[in-house]
């Protein structure tokens, strides 16, 4: 396991992580850009503080086709020179470590607060980095004839998160989308610390509410890998069933969004319904339509019982019909497909360079999928093809989601026609002291990556979230360029971020 | 054309009959209105109150009464499972919604919740109710699950219940999240501008009390921290019809018993 000063591991597999530090700044720096020029892809790169307000800066670089992650730290203080200088996907997470731990990247294009955290912890920080106010900042602007600018949010006009949006415009063209977010800033990150404890479940169940599987599902496999608790293959079904369903309802719920976007309303009003129908399927599975109380570490808290298998077997195959009539009429009706075609299209060069993830990405044409690359649970035993399309438009992240759908309701029964056997929950013993562990799930927007490490005490001494969201939300603003204002709605839509993912 | 008014017969009609009809059914493992026996209690046990993520639960020293305050309630049932004695259970019943705070709290004697306004607004309010939603650090299921009244399975229109876009036009806000400080000032201004008099739903255990936020620095417990709440609609997140209950309460459309 243990490289030349870096370490290999797999998906949620322990270590220790002062096996992956690296001498200095440098030699880090160096190492990580050799490892994205090599194919890698920024899973996750953040500071560790460690004794004495000490940091350490520490990156996990996911290699998709080899289903590796490297892991590289170093120490780190003051600044650095930033890596997203030369290296764009690290523009994002150098923005957070910068904002969390007071470490300038120095030479970064545009470091200013991703979450404003400061504005909320009451002027306690005496070398406060950023604004006293949530989205008071500079804005990236343009000047000129005809040059406007447009500002939506936080407040908008459904039933929406809180999110701004600056949009730079000349005429109905935008030339530059800036999205400036924070609002949902509940502190999840620092309350992790010191954890597992009572609540430590419900954050992650609720850093982005319509992923509570997914989230949950991370969280459980890096404690799972720092207590060594072996999780029955019953669970894993049950889990990986939940996962699907998941994947379905907000699929389903946002090609009826697309629809309504376009004015289309028959897709619109079924797949609305639709949505809620699978949200009941997984309250069958616990009683909760978000899956809440399901996913506990060392297994599930609830049985899959002949009856339920019925009701769920039932409820598929018309969830499966209804869904087909819905959607072919949006791939049949000539003014929804001039609206989706060539809007908002990003190309798999800018998609691989800025580090998307999730249907985005596989719109692009980039087979990136945690469940095949990185499998986990029982995604290592029963495969799900993966989807792709290779127009990057909201035509290509539209009929992703559609592909993606059928191929889960064909896994989810599938995995309901073979449900194994025995126990539902194992013990879960205590944390190893001083270990190390990522955790990465495909929830529906795509990559969760969960970085979790143990004090000496066997408690959590750094938790790191990165919801699919982080990577995606500039994806959005990329995918504006050049776009009229009015398609704004339906590019946004086709992303269908997570505001309180992204806020934590 | 044709293809879409086949798709229109075969979805069929399915927009439920509640109020008038029965409701749609709850899952099996629905966790609705908490029921305690404090007698059931087994002498100086206790293990309720460490189990619960958001210390909703308290057992008086002097009366030895458990309560179980729904407002802040995740509905984890966490303490059904450690309680050796079965003292608290949860029931079916959806009816969750409380015009009073107070009442939210749940013990073996204590009063069933109730929407129970003013008569002068709900008069005024007339057979419309206009609501502008804020989401103050909501994490997207209370959201998606008042959104999801506006679909044809609810069709929440048909009760004059609509959600705009402008809080000039609206009636009042239905706010979800424990407000976070961030969204502070957004839910301050937008509040201000809803015409008077207003009204203020709070849904969700975060909107209620924080949550699972509670205490956290970063928020603020809930709406009625910063504007005055009219009614509370627990759970995490509450089920739509549980919400649905609630509005029909608020504009006195509920079916006599209801
Ligand atoms: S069900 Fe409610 S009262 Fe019981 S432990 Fe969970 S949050 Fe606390």
């Amino acid at each position: 396991m243990l490289h030349d000063q870096y370490v290999t591991v797999h998906n949620s597999q322990a270590f220790d992580c002062d096996e992956s530090l690296l001498p200095d700044l440098e030699r880090f720096r160096q190492a990580v850009l050799e490892a994205v020029a090599k194919g890698g892809r920024i899973a996750a790169l953040s500071a560790r503080p460690v004794n004495d307000g000490d940091s350490r800066i520490v990156a996990v670089v996911a290699f998709d086709a080899e289903g590796v992650l490297q892991v590289f730290s170093s120490p780190v203080a003051g600044e650095y020179p930033a890596i997203a200088a030369d290296c764009p996907q690290a523009h994002w997470f150098e923005r957070d470590l910068w904002e969390q731990r007071g470490i300038v990247p120095l030479g970064h294009p545009w470091l200013k607060p991703i979450r404003f955290s400061h504005a909320c912890s009451r002027g306690e920080a005496a070398d406060d980095p950023s604004p006293a106010t949530c989205g008071v900042t500079d804005f990236f602007s343009m000047s000129g004839e005809e040059v406007h600018e447009v500002a939506v949010g936080p407040v908008h006009a459904g039933i929406i998160e809180p999110g701004h949006f600056r949009f730079q415009c000349q005429g109905e063209s935008v030339y530059h989308l800036e999205i400036s977010l924070g609002y949902q800033h509940r502190g999840i990150e620092r309350a992790m610390l010191g954890g597992p404890a009572v609540r430590t479940i419900h954050y992650v169940e609720t850093a982005s509410g319509d992923t509570s599987i997914g989230h949950a599902m991370a969280y459980c496999r890096g404690v799972e890998s720092l207590s060594g608790t072996h999780v029955s293959p019953r669970a894993q079904v049950i889990r990986g069933i939940a996962l699907e369903l998941e994947r379905v309802a907000n699929h389903v719920g946002d090609l009826g969004a697309l629809a309504g976007d376009v004015g289309y309303l028959p897709t619109m009003s079924y797949c609305g319904r639709i949505r809620g129908d699978v949200l009941n399927m997984t309250a069958v599975l616990c009683g909760n339509r978000f899956g809440r109380g399901l996913v506990r570490p060392g297994g599930v808290a609830f049985d899959l019982d002949d009856e339920a298998v019925r009701q769920l077997t039932r409820r598929l195959k018309s969830a499966a019909k209804d869904t087909r009539v819905a959607v072919d009429l949006l791939w049949e009706s000539p003014s929804v497909m001039a609206r989706f075609d060539r809007t908002g299209a990003l190309s798999p060069e800018l998609c691989n360079e800025i580090g998307l993830v999730g249907p985005a990405a596989r719109a692009c044409g980039v087979p990136r999928d945690v469940r095949r690359d990185f499998p986990f649970g029982i995604f290592r035993f029963a495969q799900i093809p993966v989807s792709t399309w290779d127009s990057g438009d909201v035509f290509g992240r539209a009929y992703v989601r559609w592909l993606e759908i059928q191929r889960s309701l064909a896994f989810i029964q599938e995995q309901l026609d073979a449900l194994p056997p025995g126990q539902i929950l194992s013990p879960v013993g205590a944390l190893a002291p001083n270990r190390f562990s990522v955790a990465l799930t495909e929830g529906w927007r795509g990559e969760i990556c969960h970085v979790l490490s143990t004090g000496p005490d066997g408690k959590f001494d750094w938790y790191k979230i990165f919801d699919p969201s982080f990577h995606n939300w500039f994806g959005l603003a990329m995918a504006l360029r050049n776009q009229q204002i009015s398609d704004f709605p339906l590019c946004n839509k086709s992303f269908n971020l997570s505001y309180c993912g992204h806020d934590l | 054309m044709l293809k879409a008014i086949k798709a229109r017969l075969q979805q069929g009609y399915r927009t439920t009959s509640y109020p008038d009809g029965p409701p749609p059914e709850l899952p099996r493992h629905f966790a609705g209105l908490p029921v305690i026996d404090s007698s059931k209690c087994l002498p100086a046990c206790r293990q309720c109150i460490p189990a619960c993520p958001t210390q909703a639960l308290d057992i008086d020293t002097r009366t030895r009464q458990v309560s179980l305050d729904t407002g802040r309630c995740l509905f984890c049932r966490e303490c059904q499972r450690v309680c050796p004695a079965g003292a608290i259970q949860f029931s079916r019943d959806f009816r969750l919604a409380s015009s009073s705070r107070e009442r939210l709290v749940v013990t073996d004697s204590s009063p069933l919740p109730a929407v129970e306004l003013d008569g002068a607004i709900v008069r005024l309010l007339g057979r419309s109710l206009k609501l502008r939603q804020v989401s103050a650090g909501g994490c997207n299921a209370c959201e998606a699950d008042t959104n999801v009244l506006g679909t044809v399975g609810w069709d929440l229109g048909r009760f004059g219940i609509q959600f705009v876009a402008s809080p000039r036009h609206a009636d009042g806000l239905l706010i979800t999240g424990p407000v976070t400080e961030n969204t502070r000032l957004a839910l301050e201004k937008t509040y201000q501008a809803v015409p008077s008099p207003k009204i203020v739903i709070a849904v969700g255990a975060c909107a209620i009390s924080g949550g699972p936020y509670l205490d956290h620095p970063e928020a603020h417990n809930g709406a009625a921290s910063l504007v005055p709440v009219d009614v509370y609609v627990p759970g995490c997140p509450p089920h739509p019809l549980t919400i649905l209950h609630a509005l029909l309460a608020t504009i006195g459309r509920l079916p006599r018993g209801l």
